[in-house]
């Protein structure tokens, strides 16, 4: 039997040729830690009394609480801060160079194709839409893996997800790992890899697989990884400031489950209060009259160019409804110009939106949008556990941008027909 | 290592915002984030909780986030075991790593019901339920992560490993 992706890649960290089930010990390609995680890595590294195993390979991302939203944020900053400092970290992110961690590392190069990448952040599974094996792990993997430059990893079994046929208008990324969410289940894929393949696949912009790789973990999986083709590439070499490789699965190789599925027959999706796989149609959604206080565009997830592009097409001479705050945090300083420079930023303020810094924000209830009690929001970002955006009897629905945009015009959880026929 | 207490039970998906909200991870001191541990799932939690407790729950506890606060705040909360039928990777990761036990045991989980008492030996394998007078058997981690555990967590584990 041939090998998968991920143990392709796994197999090449080890220097051994490892199969699903090992236990390994294995070299990473490049580390990343943010503002709530590094504190307690640090504090580990520290303890160990070890210098750092690479510090080109090593990223610190002040995106969660920042700008500091009170003292104690600022307090963990601070602490960073200084580490990255006194040890002259190069990639050490905050104020104006700093961007939600999983958009920004893949925009600036520092994770490439064919990387054993872990992050003291779940959604890390979000390189693997370049062909990387990344994960999630905590802060003390994080801390020793500073000081060792490897990490023990049970090499995973791996799914293969197989998208066929052409999308229908307003699918996005986010609707096609919606859907498989809701097939998975949010424990379908625990301790397991995914593989992603099929001629919708390779339509879909790095954008759109970004996000489908950021949300796996929803379903438990370790990683998410996306195949390697012209897309990539195009990204990448422009981008990557080390060499990459592309690994490929071998055509017979084993996977626990597979499953086929038709984008033809996706619509665009919203997954219900309280797990990401409790999906629904918006077509059915939008007929329940799911009033709305607060609209959220932005995140790991979908808070790219091309997902704010979308939102200004649909805002493009409406208005946010009544009552209802749309709140749009472009994801990263390179982003922001961009949607700044072409107007998609004019026309998202136009249509009466509040526009922030880019930070994860209210995606994970810390600032910037937290919802009271009894209070409901469509966003973007990837999880609607309870109370994640603020009080427990707030409720999340998640959808894609487009989905999000028209909901804010109309109030309510809307298709974007309802406002582009309009 | 024989380990005594009551069982708190919950269902399935008990993810890393009701274990510890984020708006807490603004520290991460123990003992601040234990004084809101599973807060969104059971407000009184915190307050109920006795040493050596036990927790047991369905599939894929500590779903969600990497955050080591949930772990942290479930073992600085005095909480001895965590029991599931199955747990999400990284939690497990960080169970092991900051040396909170935790058992894998869909059978048992069936079994034991809310306010039992367990007595648990964690090498041998055994949960003995006291208050129903049966007993489940688990089956022990793989050797790589006994190590670590018996080295008293990560950090103990990659001291020995600097050393060799």
């Amino acid at each position: 039997m041939g090998l998968t992706m991920s143990e392709k890649i796994l197999s090449e960290k080890a220097s051994a040729r490892v199969r699903a089930g090992e236990m390994i010990q294995a070299r990473i390609d490049f580390l990343l830690m943010n503002d709530v995680t590094a504190p307690l890595g640090i504090k580990v590294f520290k303890e160990l009394n070890h210098c750092i195993f690479d510090k080109e390979r090593v990223a610190i991302v002040l995106d969660h609480f920042t700008p500091n939203k009170d003292i104690k944020s600022a307090e963990q900053c601070k602490y960073s801060r200084e580490f990255a400092k006194r040890h002259g970290l190069p990639y050490f992110f905050e104020g104006g160079s700093v961007g939600v961690e999983h958009c920004l590392l893949p925009e600036l190069g520092l994770v490439v194709p064919g990387d054993l990448v872990i992050g003291a952040d779940s959604h890390t599974c979000t390189y693997g839409a370049l062909g990387a094996f990344a994960t999630g792990v905590g802060s003390t993997d994080a801390g020793v893996a500073m000081a060792t430059g490897d990490v023990w990893l049970r090499v995973p079994d791996s799914i293969l997800l197989e998208y066929k046929g052409s999308r229908n208008p307003w699918v996005m990324g986010k609707d096609l790992i919606l859907h498989a969410l809701g097939d998975l289940g949010a424990s379908g894929a625990l301790y397991k890899a995914i593989e992603f393949e099929g001629d919708a696949i390779h339509e879909l912009s790095m954008s759109d697989r970004f996000t489908m790789s950021n949300m796996v973990i929803e379903a438990g999986a370790k990683a998410g990884l996306m195949p390697v083709d012209d897309v990539t590439l195009e990204y990448v070499k422009q981008r990557a400031r080390r060499r990459y490789t592309s690994y490929e699965a071998d055509s017979n190789a084993g996977y626990v489950l597979r499953r086929k599925y038709n984008a033809a027959e996706i619509e665009p999706l919203v997954a219900f209060p309280n797990l990401p796989s409790n999906v629904k149609k918006v077509s059915k959604a939008a007929r329940m009259d799911i009033k709305l206080h607060q609209v959220f565009i932005g995140s790991c997830t979908n808070g790219r160019y091309e997902d704010l592009k979308i939102a200004a097409e649909i805002l493009d001479g409406h208005e946010v409804a009544d009552g209802l705050r749309l709140i749009v945090l472009p994801c990263s300083p390179q982003v922001y110009l961009k949607a700044l420079k072409t107007g998609v930023l004019e026309t998202i303020l136009s249509a009466g939106s509040v526009i922030g810094p880019p930070s994860c924000g209210p995606c994970l209830g810390g600032h910037l949008g937290i919802l009271a009690a009894g209070e409901r929001a469509l966003s973007t970002s990837n999880r609607n556990f309870v109370g994640r955006m603020g009080h427990p009897e707030s409720k999340v629905y998640l959808a894609n941008p487009a989905v999000a945009a028209a909901s804010a015009v109309m109030g309510r959880i809307a298709h974007p027909e309802e406002v582009m026929r309009a | 290592m024989m380990l005594k207490g009551r069982v708190w039970k919950y269902g399935d998906n008990v993810d890393t915002d009701v274990i510890i909200p984020a708006r807490y991870l603004n520290t991460s001191n123990p003992r601040e984030l234990a004084a809101h541990v599973l807060e969104g799932l059971d407000p009184k939690f915190a307050e109920k909780v006795k040493k050596g407790d036990i927790i047991v729950a369905g599939e894929n506890f500590g779903c969600g986030s990497s955050r080591e606060h949930a772990p942290l705040a479930i073992k600085a909360a005095g909480v001895s075991c965590v029991i599931a039928k199955s747990f999400a990777r990284i939690f497990y990761r960080n169970a092991i790593n900051i040396g909170l036990p935790i058992i894998e045991a869909p059978d048992a989980v069936e079994r034991i019901a809310d306010g039992d008492v367990l007595e648990i030996e964690l090498l041998s394998g055994i949960i003995r339920n006291v208050t129903q007078d049966e007993e489940y058997r688990f089956s022990a981690f793989p050797a790589f992560i006994q190590e670590i555990i018996e080295s008293g967590g990560l950090v103990n584990y990659t001291r020995k490993r600097f050393r060799r």
